[in-house]
């Protein structure tokens, strides 16, 4: 809900600047928490409230699914712009390595007062960071959000690095650390849940030749929250 | 505010910590020295580990402005956090924050059993920029270790008190083999710290350990010690 500018103005007059037009322009530093799991190129969307990236305990979109499953944001992009929303693509040009940051300098979200973002993690099936709808503040200031870590819920965990990005095609596209195993024999062929719903982390094992799986069951792992968003209004 | 800031700093190497030494430099004439006030503010600090089976190192404790950062994600430890977060001593962590301005550095006084709590008492010196930094290893684990960095104290009334859930780190500096013969606590009894530097060399959040009852055959650690966050309770009242 945007402040009546007016209103604003008469009880913030310190705030009159950023208050004065609906317009908004805001920081976005957003830090991969984890020790051992990539972030592909994140999607960093201002939106109004007709539309999300995706929706906990709701079925996955094909634009979320081909991001979840292979990285690949232009299928959300063209889909939300076409909704007038406003978005800042790939701002860390590629993956986002474990423990790095990068940060959006001026993100101009016009009228749009939500924010979500998403990025897929590697080396995973589907799973996702993810942030739906988080109200823009209009009041000037730091604001700090921790983000979990989601499952697309639209493939199998099976944990094998094939290079199987392509939507509905089973396996993990790749392992950019280049640290886990190969010649897995496959976790799993099932997908319990086949909307979107917290992950429930990698089994992974310790074999780099074969066991079940091809990620590291020491490194490829984590424990929610997955990343730190701080966003400053201006 | 700002004279208060420019005492506090000004002593801040008089802290408790030091004390004696500052006090011998200043005996020797004894007249022509009007001490200001010393404005101190006061804090029960209480810790609840919250953890399955994961003793908790002694704590350090540190009161300090803005001149410390004990730890950054993406950032290299210091000496002072790997041995901390690799064996649980804090001598080297709390002697780096005194060296980098901190006005007080505590350590705890003994392990903290899951299922048990310490209640610590803090004093420092009054600033308008006091900041709370605490860590304390999980002992059964390679290089992970549980704290807060920079909490705010500022804003804290007399009487007011402060309820915070704490995450866990890994400290990057030791790999998470949990193998025998790595790992300090009861579940081993290895090796504590070692200088070599075998891990991503970087903090970051921990992933939790996978045990040998998740299918990794070849680790010491059982069920029990497995962990999620948050891994302990920090109740902190400002009583002075």
């Amino acid at each position: 809900m945007k402040i009546n500018p007016i209103l604003a103005a008469a009880t913030l007059p310190l705030l009159l600047a950023s208050s004065i037009s609906s317009a908004q322009t805001v920081d976005v530093r957003i830090s991969n928490l984890t020790q051992g799991m990539f972030f592909t190129p994140l999607l960093v969307s201002a939106h109004d409230d007709t539309q999300h990236l995706f929706v906990s305990g709701e079925e996955a979109t094909a634009e979320l699914t081909a991001m979840a499953e292979g990285g690949d944001i232009t299928g959300l992009v063209t889909a939300t712009e076409a909704l007038g929303a406003l978005n800042s693509a790939d701002p860390a040009g590629g993956l986002l390595a474990p423990s790095t940051s990068t940060m959006i300098n001026d993100f101009d979200t016009g009228s749009n007062g939500l924010l979500s973002i998403t990025a897929m993690l590697l080396p995973t099936n589907d799973a996702f960071v993810g942030l739906d709808s988080w109200d823009i503040p209009e009041v000037a200031g730091t604001y700090t959000i921790f983000l979990n870590a989601y499952d697309a819920g639209t493939e199998a965990n099976d944990e094998l690095v094939n290079g199987g990005g392509a939507v509905g095609v089973l396996g993990i596209p790749a392992n950019p650390g280049a640290n886990g195993g190969e010649n897995g024999t496959g976790v799993t062929t099932d997908e319990a849940n086949q909307n979107i719903h917290i992950h429930r982390g990698n089994i992974g094992d310790a074999d780099a030749t074969g066991g079940i799986s091809d990620v590291d069951s020491r490194i490829h792992r984590w424990l929610n929250p997955v990343a730190k968003v701080v966003v400053t209004v201006k | 505010m700002n004279l208060k800031k420019y005492v506090s700093i000004g002593l801040s190497v008089c802290s408790i910590v030091t004390l004696s030494a500052c006090s011998d430099s200043n005996s020797s004439d004894s007249k022509e020295v009007v001490t200001p006030e010393i404005i101190t503010q006061s804090f029960d600090l209480t810790l609840s580990n919250l953890s399955s089976n994961q003793p908790l190192s002694p704590l350090a404790v540190v009161i300090h402005g803005e001149s410390y950062t004990a730890w950054s994600i993406g950032v290299e430890s210091s000496i002072g956090l790997e041995k901390l977060a690799e064996e649980g001593d804090v001598t080297d962590f709390l002697a780096e924050a005194t060296d980098a301005g901190a006005y007080t550095a505590k350590a705890g006084a003994g392990l903290i059993f899951p299922g048990e709590a310490e209640t610590l008492e803090l004093e420092s010196i009054s600033s308008d920029d006091l900041k709370l930094t605490f860590a304390s290893m999980f002992i059964n684990t390679n290089d992970a270790f549980i704290g807060i960095k920079d909490l705010d104290l500022a804003s804290l009334d007399i009487g007011d008190e402060l309820t915070v859930l704490i995450t866990v780190y890994d400290a990057g500096t030791e790999e998470n083999s949990e193998l025998s013969g790595t790992i300090p606590g009861p579940a081993d009894g290895g090796e504590g710290y070692n200088a070599l530097r075998d891990d991503v060399n970087v903090v970051s959040r921990h992933s939790g350990v996978v045990t040998n009852e998740d299918g990794y055959a070849d680790s010491i650690l059982d069920s029990s010690h497995r962990f999620d966050a948050p891994a302990a309770k920090l109740v902190l009242k400002r009583t002075q």
